[in-house]
């Protein structure tokens, strides 16, 4: 499977010959775990391990949780608090689950990040990146979908604002959240459909999971050089790497681990921290809460979707050109799915050839302006629609695009790079080598 | 870089589950509690007196219609004995699902819903208020502090204060310096619009006034302590299984910290023979 060469898997029992003959199944787990890989990755290349973990926590407490849950309207909210007093353990498995869903977006924004920083997304990764990409979008459907389920106020509120986005489409857009609601307004036949479509799709996330590790594994892991593993001979090869198992497997159960010591202190003593007190009410569609705000994963977009409003130049231009179509909602719409394209189509804006941002002396500030607009955009996200915070957010928006649509593409052309090691090998020696002990790293 | 940035991450994600805050102004009073902070638990006694007071005084109108009369002999819970349960059980009248007709209720059955329509439940109020969000809104104050529901309630129930004197003498409902969402005079307001004096004006006339019941353990009744049992006994209904939560936590917790430790050496044993090498061949 992988292009490092690498040993093979030989059957040397009868039985594991009988099975190999029949189903390879025993040399393809051997070769998913002895994946030659690349023996520098730092500890920004353990969120892949983490959020495997991560949805697979999700779907077995999802799936107890439906065991007790009720879709309809006039149950949903009671038979959630059914779970949290009736239910053995039903307290912990719905916290669990509840704060599972930001554990998983902590982990896939550092995931995203570590990619853009040390350019996993170059060539050859960029199915990897593409398909990653599509699982954050799954991710983003499903956490949405998810949080509708309790169907208190928040729940409510919050899915008339999200399908209100589709419904800011021009001519269509009415037809269109008429379609995702399955009525004129939030109500029964939403509460189902969501609820199917929140079972649906993590099983849609764990198949891409799976493509998303054969594609990787496929190219061989980046690393934070980006330069290639040798792949000469099997000799060569092993310089540069270890196997995946133990080397990987236990260093990332480690900081698994570690995370989880915080997980585990969330859940048990601030279970609550991440959500909205709202969500305690019981969904009223007569009475609209003063703030709806999203859950905190999705601030950064809300941001971006509420910054372009009516009174700025780029808005009115749209409005100009496109005879009126266009207005500052269906702007706002556009560009907060357009902050998420430019995302998938870094591959192709990044003009450098120089994988890692390590040797890359101006990139590595522009990058760290990003991961800062980010959180500045997720604070103005929380924050009311209103001077000052509406010029931050739209500051910051401007920056995001401009990160990907002009800073990038010149970066490559008028940025010289820095010295790289020739080999991952030399990386490895010279950072072990240069400290008396460094025992962690 | 990495490591300053996950600094700020963190910082931010902090920052952006703040709350918003509410219209006006109020003041919502940090009282101690007994069940906040990762090892606070109910105070049994508190609870017992709450509900007391809950059943003297709020029942009239307030409903817990997701509580269930059994609970209230739950470990971490008012732990009452299972006839006191039965027996107070008894005294409440419930419609019956199957008959449609009122009869005594029984252990099995929940609270009665609220018997005014204009006053909510009470079920989950104290999660449904968070009553403070620091510090500086990062709400990071919730792991010692609890998010302040309980204290909310405790502080609404003590802020009935004479209406200022700013106010008209016929402004509907009652002053109450930490509620922040009621009707509010215009003639309390400045020239920007600003709230002059705290809280507003709540529907609720004033429910407790200190010495509303006489506690069996001869515990004092008044404003203040009536105030803290009731927010306490509301905390309990809201939450009936923090103490399990938080001891689930603590183990979870411990355990995870050791199987950390015991990666971590495994982890560094495995790599050391990698890392001599790099050390020796560089």
């Amino acid at each position: 499977m992988s292009g490092i060469p690498h040993d093979h898997y030989e059957p040397k029992s009868g039985g594991a010959k009988w099975l190999e003959s029949r189903l390879p199944v025993l040399s393809l787990v051997y070769n998913t775990l002895v994946i030659p890989t690349p023996k520098n990755l730092n500890w920004m290349w353990i969120w892949g391990v983490v959020l495997t973990f991560t949805l697979v926590l999700q779907i077995i407490t999802g799936v107890v949780l439906v065991m007790h849950y009720t879709p309809q309207v006039d149950l949903a909210f009671a038979s959630v608090e059914h779970i949290m007093r009736d239910v053995n353990a039903g307290h912990m498995i719905r916290y669990v689950h509840a704060n599972g869903a930001s554990l998983f977006f902590v982990a896939v924004y550092f995931h995203i990040f570590r990619g853009l920083y040390y350019g996993s997304y170059k060539a050859p990764r960029e199915v990897t990146w593409i398909i990653g990409m599509l699982i954050y979008l799954l991710m983003m459907a499903t956490g949405f979908l998810g949080y509708v389920l309790p169907w208190g106020q928040m729940s409510f509120h919050g899915t008339a604002v999200i399908t209100g986005l589709f419904g800011a489409i021009p001519f269509i857009g009415e037809s269109i959240q008429t379609w995702l609601l399955g009525a004129s307004a939030v109500g029964q036949p939403a509460l189902n459909r969501f609820f199917s479509l929140h079972y649906l799709l993590p099983f849609l996330i764990a198949g891409l999971v799976v493509v998303h590790i054969w594609a990787f594994h496929s190219t061989g892991n980046n690393n934070p050089t980006g330069v290639e593993v040798r792949r000469g001979s099997k000799e060569e090869a092993e310089k540069d790497t270890l196997p995946f198992w133990p080397y990987f497997v236990i260093k990332d159960l480690f900081a698994l681990a570690v995370i989880l010591v915080v997980f585990a202190a969330v859940v048990g003593f601030m279970p609550n921290y991440l959500g909205h007190p709202d969500n305690y009410l019981e969904a009223n569609p007569l009475s609209t809460p003063s703030h709806i705000v999203p859950e905190w994963y999705f601030l950064p977009f809300y941001a971006i979707l509420r910054a372009f409003t009516a009174d700025v130049w780029a808005v009115q231009f749209a409005n100009w050109i496109s005879f009126g179509i266009i207005d500052a909602k269906f702007f706002g719409v556009l560009a907060m799915f357009g902050a998420i394209i430019v995302i998938a189509l870094a591959p192709w804006l990044d003009t450098s050839t120089v994988r890692s941002g390590r040797y890359r002396p101006m990139f590595k500030w522009w990058f760290a302006l990003l991961a800062i607009d980010f959180i500045v955009l997720m604070w103005a996200g929380a924050m009311p629609a209103e001077p000052p915070y509406s010029i931050i957010a739209l500051t910051g928006a401007t920056y995001w695009f401009a990160y990907f649509l002009v800073i990038l593409p010149l970066l490559g052309v008028i940025e010289r790079p820095t010295a790289r090691p020739a080999t991952i090998e030399e990386d490895f020696n010279a950072h072990y080598g240069k400290s008396t002990d460094k025992s962690a790293e | 870089m990495f490591r300053k940035l996950t600094l700020s991450a963190a910082v931010a994600l902090g920052l952006s589950a703040t709350a918003v805050g509410a219209a006006g102004e109020a003041h919502v009073e940090d009282f101690d509690f007994s069940f906040e902070g990762p090892f606070g638990s109910y105070d049994q006694m508190q609870l017992q007196r709450g509900l007391q007071i809950y059943t003297e005084v709020c029942a009239a109108c307030h409903g817990l219609k997701y509580v269930a009369i059994r609970t209230l002999a739950d470990e971490g819970g008012p732990a009452l004995p299972e006839d006191q349960v039965r027996a107070y059980a008894a005294r409440i009248e419930v419609v019956d699902a199957d008959t449609g007709e009122f009869r005594p209720a029984i252990p099995a059955d929940k609270f009665p819903a609220s018997a005014l329509a204009e006053a909510p439940d009470l079920s989950l109020i104290a999660k449904a208020r968070a009553g403070f969000h620091g510090p500086y809104g990062t709400g990071l104050s919730q792991l010692i502090n609890g998010m302040g529901g309980a204290e909310y309630i405790a502080s609404l129930m003590a802020g009935y204060e004479e209406a200022p004197e700013c106010a008209p003498a016929d402004f509907p409902g009652s002053y109450n310096v930490a509620f922040a969402n009621g009707g509010y005079p215009d003639e309390c307001k400045d020239e920007d619009g600003h709230h002059t004096v705290p809280g507003s004006w709540i529907a609720m006339p004033q429910p407790l006034f200190g010495d509303d019941v006489e506690f069996a353990d001869g515990h004092d009744a008044d404003l203040h302590h009536v105030s803290q049992d009731i927010a306490a006994f509301l905390m309990w209904a809201a939450e009936p299984k923090l103490d399990a939560r938080k001891e689930a936590g603590f183990l979870s917790v411990l355990f995870l910290i050791l199987l950390s430790v015991l990666l971590y050496q495994t982890n560094k044993r495995l790599w050391a023979p990698h890392k001599a090498a790099a050390k020796k061949s560089s």
